[in-house]
């Protein structure tokens, strides 16, 4: 059977090759902070293996993690001159390739969604071949294997190295944001642990009347993309609406389709992405880029397609999740 | 009710713009400490919930092949395909782009669009372009309009498209969120599935608002060549 914890092994050994790549790269001026954070989560990848199995304590990992809040949080980490091609050859290069150059990208969620659904009940000597429950994580990793070797092909490039190095950019330019998402789940868990969750969800009950299916819906969705407008990231803003009526109103009381509501919720956050300036790289700098004297022209241009969406993300899940 | 400063940290500290890794950090101390967790715990819980969290982080995975493609001309090749749209009215073309822009975004190429890589080299312009074909030199009401658009369609085709690919930050965090919190099992599959209606419904509105674009242009550059008209017949000092 292959298992799930192999590929959290190899995405760890590429952070820590990616890590010793950033040590040694002169042009980053904080090169050793950013190696070190890089390197940090990559051990934690590989560790993570153990504490899931409970076989060494989960102490040592947490001081990792805050280390690495950290490291980011005081500014640490930078990036280096990514190591390219200049705009020219690229032309040229996209000139010769042309479609070819979207094959690989299709790869990778073509083998994806086949190991998702159609590989999912094969079985080999009466054993499932891939790790159960984990197909679509699993199926992410061969998609991305097939989709470089693919890659490599297409453009003819044999040295290993050069994809590493690429990736690397790209790591650098998304920078600790990377962590954001995995921090914020951890948070979703510390809530629950300290019984936030309860707590919100003792004031939804006083203040929603039991049965009132459709309420509790707009609560939801309306609760998200308020909170999304407020913290400027519906990232922020669902592990919080969640564990304060998602889960223990929507789904536990009321018995919602946790995937419809789960997945619909977080796109009603996004309604509030669209007209908050706290969303300043999607809202504020592209008024800038484009030079426009009224910083909020998208904001403005966005407003009634996000107020429509928010109401159809309403009708979605009153629909479709019970 | 005291854990609940814990949620008031986080919304304070975004709203305030401070670097949201401490934010969150700050947030989960302060919360398990508030919900008489011992340090210990606390740090085991940040342990805990990041070893089984760590779906969410795998999509680094993809990155030596985007960035492969990326330095063999991904984006020039996609801006290639764009141009091939330039004979179209501002409308159907930014209609278009959205479209375009979801469906790239659902397979998981996010990065090909975005306001620095697309819009003001490429989207803007060829939107104005077509504006201008039709109505001559535009003023710089029409012309911020158009601007604005141009944006709008990236961000809206980028938000209501990347959540049909299974692999993006948004989805795994749902699963990350949710498998690690309630100890239940959730596939990104079945969410991304579930992001398609919603996805439908973007293009559908913010299609016809960018179709309606064509006929508000007409309208307002009409009133203004009617004004520029009038305005004409008198003095220069009447006109201040």
């Amino acid at each position: 059977m292959i298992k799930v914890e192999w590929f959290y092994w190899l995405v760890g050994a590429v952070f820590l090759a990616m890590a010793a790549q950033m040590a040694v790269d002169r042009s980053n001026p904080k090169r050793l902070g950013s190696a070190a954070f890089w390197g940090l989560l990559g051990g934690c990848f590989l560790y993570s293996t153990w504490v899931v199995r409970k076989q060494v304590p989960a102490e040592p990992l947490g001081v990792a993690v805050l280390a690495m809040v950290c490291l980011a949080g005081f500014g640490q980490t930078g990036r280096g001159t990514p190591r390219t091609t200049t705009a020219e050859q690229r032309t040229a290069l996209a000139a010769r390739l042309r479609g070819k150059l979207f094959i690989p990208a299709l790869t990778i969620p073509l083998v994806a969604v086949v190991c998702a659904s159609a590989l999912k009940h094969w079985k080999v000597g009466g054993e499932p071949v891939l790790e159960p429950g984990s197909e679509t994580v699993l199926g992410l990793g061969f998609g991305a294997i097939a989709g470089l070797a693919v890659a490599m092909f297409v453009v003819r490039e044999r040295n290993a190295a050069v994809p590493l190095h690429a990736g690397r950019g790209l790591l650098e330019s998304m920078g600790w944001a990377l962590l954001l998402p995995q921090l914020l789940a951890v948070l979703g868990s510390i809530f629950q642990v300290a019984g936030v969750g309860t707590q919100v969800g003792k004031i939804t009950e006083q203040l929603l009347p039991d049965g009132q299916k459709y309420v509790a819906v707009a609560v939801y969705c309306v609760g998200m993309a308020l909170f999304t407008t407020i913290m400027g990231n519906a990232f922020a803003a669902f592990p919080v609406m969640t564990a304060a009526i998602g889960w223990p109103v929507l789904i536990q009381q009321m018995h919602g389709e946790p995937a419809v509501v789960l997945a619909v919720g977080m796109l009603a956050g996004f309604c509030g992405t669209l007209v908050t300036p706290m969303a300043a790289n999607f809202n504020l700098v592209p008024a800038a880029l484009l030079e426009l004297k009224d910083q909020y022209g998208p904001i403005k241009a966005q407003i009634p397609t996000a107020g429509a969406l928010l109401a159809c993300n309403i009708v979605i899940i009153s629909l479709f999740a019970f | 009710m005291i854990v609940l400063l814990g949620v008031l940290v986080v919304i304070l500290g975004f709203a305030t713009r401070r670097n949201p890794l401490l934010v969150v950090g700050v947030a989960g101390i302060v919360t398990g400490l508030l919900g008489k967790l011992s340090p210990r715990e606390v740090l085991a819980a940040f342990g805990d919930g990041f070893a089984s969290s760590r779906s969410v982080t795998i999509f680094v995975i993809t990155l030596p092949v985007i960035g492969l493609l990326e330095r063999n001309g991904l984006q020039e090749q996609a801006r290639i395909l764009i141009g091939r749209l330039g004979k179209l009215t501002t409308g159907r073309f930014l209609a278009l782009y959205l479209g375009l822009r979801q469906l790239t975004a659902a397979v998981g190429l996010t990065s090909i669009g975005g306001p620095a890589q697309s819009v003001r080299p490429m989207v803007a312009p060829m939107a104005e372009g077509a504006a201008e074909r039709r109505h001559g030199p535009l003023p710089e009401r029409a012309r911020e309009r158009v601007r604005s658009y141009a944006s709008s369609a990236d961000t809206v085709g980028l938000f209501f498209g990347e959540d049909c690919f299974l692999a993006i930050g948004s989805i795994l965090l749902i699963t990350g969120f949710v498998n690690t919190t309630y100890h239940t099992h959730l596939e990104p599959l079945q969410l991304a599935l579930w992001a398609i209606p919603t996805a439908v419904c973007a293009f559908l509105i913010h299609g016809a608002r960018l179709l309606r674009l064509d006929r508000t242009l007409e309208r307002d550059l009409a009133t203004a060549a009617s004004r520029a008209d009038r305005a004409g017949d008198r003095t220069p000092e009447d006109v201040k």
